[in-house]
């Protein structure tokens, strides 16, 4: 009998034995990329908003503490954002004229909101709580970044559950003296692992990896 | 059949990576969120005149209005310790310093950039002012001031008027009055020749102080 495969066929099995291995790493590789990415989850993206407000000014430059704005943040799941009233606390005489800051007076003038683009959202499947985190030694910039250096706020975390366990299983890679929780530049000491297990006890936290801590 | 395997496998990862949004999305309000029912387009609703949230009852009128009668109160509502400074301190930190700076002489950050100039605390005015006449300035502002009273809850205004009163006294204190003990601690950080003066970032130790504990707690 004839064969039927010519002779180079081999070269092909062969090659696409490798290649079909190579082919899978790359697809797991681009779903895993594009999972992670800015595309899925907006990592490092500016979304457009009703005023270009800068935390860079705002916090660095003028040295305003988080908590004037979001008030609630040691105190409530959710961090608040300022209401128009704390912008016309100062923007009533600073910068009064500019039209930059138009939508801020015309929410002032009318009562509507202003309607800011949500930047960090959290699948609504999702308990979160700032006070919690605030209130245990966790700073602000161990999750959101350095937001006094971010002329427009983006997102510098995936906030992916494997995010957020990373950290509840060993929460002291992050841990910090409750102190320096709203301090944007704060180093961690070298040794950071045997100072956090010191505050990981000082502080009674808990590894909470329990699937109802998060969905409840 | 290769290629379109890989196809399909591709296919069904971009798919699985696409599409996330089905319970992401619920229709739930989460704080602030937008609503389409309402006219004004708040999920947050006005409170209702009246309405008292449970533990917000507030009969004792010198501690929440800061005045009997007319009058401004001149003595704290509640004894304050040592933590009430602190907590005061760390207040006005957040919510006085950008305008009225951190040693309360008017010259905060904001004022730099063209806010009006407030007043010092170190004028003899407001040294003698009495305290209800500090808390009825945080809770209903005062000329180009704006009310603090939406973040600063009452029993905070007393801790930062306790503070402001700190400064009052530290600002017009000698070396003398520092206890002996801590005069070489301070002398050492002084920066300025007038022996008195502090550097602005770091918060002036307090001679008001309540009777101090034994000097070991001191910062
Ligand atoms: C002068 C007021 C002000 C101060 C001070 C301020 N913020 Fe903000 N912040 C805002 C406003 C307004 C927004 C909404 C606009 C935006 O997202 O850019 C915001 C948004 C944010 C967001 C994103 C919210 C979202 O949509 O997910 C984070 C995170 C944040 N701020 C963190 C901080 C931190 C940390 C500090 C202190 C270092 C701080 N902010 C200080 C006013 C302020
Ligand atoms: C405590 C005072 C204060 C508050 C509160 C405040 N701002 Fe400002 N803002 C300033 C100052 C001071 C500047 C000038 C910045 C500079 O020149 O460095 C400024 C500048 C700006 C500018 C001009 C562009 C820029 O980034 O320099 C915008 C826009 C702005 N603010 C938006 C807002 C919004 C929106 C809010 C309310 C969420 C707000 N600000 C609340 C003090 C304040
Ligand atoms: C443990 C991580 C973590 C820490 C620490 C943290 N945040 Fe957040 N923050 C988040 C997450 C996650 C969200 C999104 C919440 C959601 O979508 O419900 C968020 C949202 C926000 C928002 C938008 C409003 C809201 O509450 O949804 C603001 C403003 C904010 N954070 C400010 C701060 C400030 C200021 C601090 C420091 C005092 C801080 N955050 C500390 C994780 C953190
Ligand atoms: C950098 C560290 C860190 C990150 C990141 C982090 N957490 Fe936490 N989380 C903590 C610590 C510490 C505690 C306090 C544990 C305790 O109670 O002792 C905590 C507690 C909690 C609690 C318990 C609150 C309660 O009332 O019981 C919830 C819910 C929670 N985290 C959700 C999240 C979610 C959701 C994310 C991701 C979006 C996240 N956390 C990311 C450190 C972190
Ligand atoms: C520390 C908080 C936390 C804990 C604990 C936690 N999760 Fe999650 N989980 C999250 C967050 C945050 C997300 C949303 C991630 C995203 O944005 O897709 C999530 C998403 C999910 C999803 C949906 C994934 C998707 O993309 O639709 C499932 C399923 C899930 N978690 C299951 C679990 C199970 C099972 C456990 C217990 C073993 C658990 N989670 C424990 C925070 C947590
Ligand atoms: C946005 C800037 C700003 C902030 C923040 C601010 N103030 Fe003022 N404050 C002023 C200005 C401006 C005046 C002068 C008002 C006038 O005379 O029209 C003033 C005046 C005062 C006075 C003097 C009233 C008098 O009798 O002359 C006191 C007391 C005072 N503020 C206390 C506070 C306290 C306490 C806080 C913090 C909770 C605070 N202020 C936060 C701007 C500010």
């Amino acid at each position: 009998m004839a064969q039927i495969f010519h002779r180079g066929t081999n070269t092909i099995s062969r090659v696409s034995i490798i290649g079909g291995v190579l082919l899978i790493g790359c697809i797991i590789t681009a779903a895993y990329t594009i999972d992670r990415g800015s595309f899925n989850s907006d990592v490092a993206v500016v979304k457009e908003q009703p005023v270009p407000f800068s935390h860079k000014h705002h916090v660095s430059d003028d040295g305003i503490d988080c908590r004037y704005c979001h008030t609630s943040v040691e105190t409530s799941h959710f961090a608040g954002l300022p209401a128009t009233e704390v912008c016309m606390s100062c923007h009533s005489q600073i910068w009064a004229n500019a039209n930059i800051l138009e939508p801020v007076r015309a929410s002032w003038r009318t009562g509507e909101s202003l309607a800011w683009t949500r930047v960090h959202d959290l699948p609504e499947f999702v308990y979160f709580n700032h006070s919690i985190h605030v209130n245990k030694g966790i700073g602000c910039a161990s999750c959101h970044g350095r937001v006094d250096q971010m002329p427009l706020m983006f997102k510098v975390n995936t906030l992916y559950m494997n995010w957020c366990l990373d950290c509840h299983r060993q929460p002291e890679k992050y841990v910090r003296p409750k102190e320096q929780v709203f301090n944007m530049a704060y180093q961690p000491p070298a040794n950071q692992l045997e100072f956090g297990k010191k505050l990981v006890a000082e502080y009674h936290i808990q590894k909470l990896t329990d699937c109802y801590t998060c969905h409840r | 059949m290769k290629s379109s395997s890989a196809l399909f496998i591709t296919g069904l990862t971009l798919a699985a990576s696409g599409c996330r949004q089905d319970m992401h999305n619920q229709p739930k309000y989460k704080p602030l969120a937008e609503s389409q029912f309402f006219a004004d387009h708040r999920s947050a609703r006005p409170q209702i005149a009246g309405t008292v949230a449970r533990g917000h009852l507030r009969i004792d009128a010198a501690r929440y209005t800061g005045k009997m009668g007319d009058a401004d109160i001149t003595a704290f509502p509640f004894p304050i310790t040592r933590a009430d400074i602190e907590r005061g301190q760390q207040r006005f930190n957040i919510y006085c310093s950008p305008c009225h700076g951190r040693v309360g002489d008017g010259n905060g950050q904001v004022v730099r950039r063209g806010f009006r100039q407030p007043p010092s605390y170190h004028i003899q005015r407001l040294k003698d002012a009495p305290v209800g006449h500090f808390f009825d300035v945080i809770t209903n502002g005062y000329g180009s001031m704006p009310s603090y009273a939406s973040r600063v809850p009452p029993d905070d205004r007393w801790r930062v008027i306790a503070y402001v009163r700190a400064l009052q006294v530290s600002q017009g204190s000698t070396l003398n009055d520092v206890p002996a003990d801590q005069r070489d601690h301070i002398e050492a950080q002084t920066i300025s020749a007038n022996g008195a003066q502090q550097p602005t970032n770091a918060p002036p130790a307090n001679p008001a102080m309540p009777p101090q504990p034994g000097p070991g707690e001191r910062r």
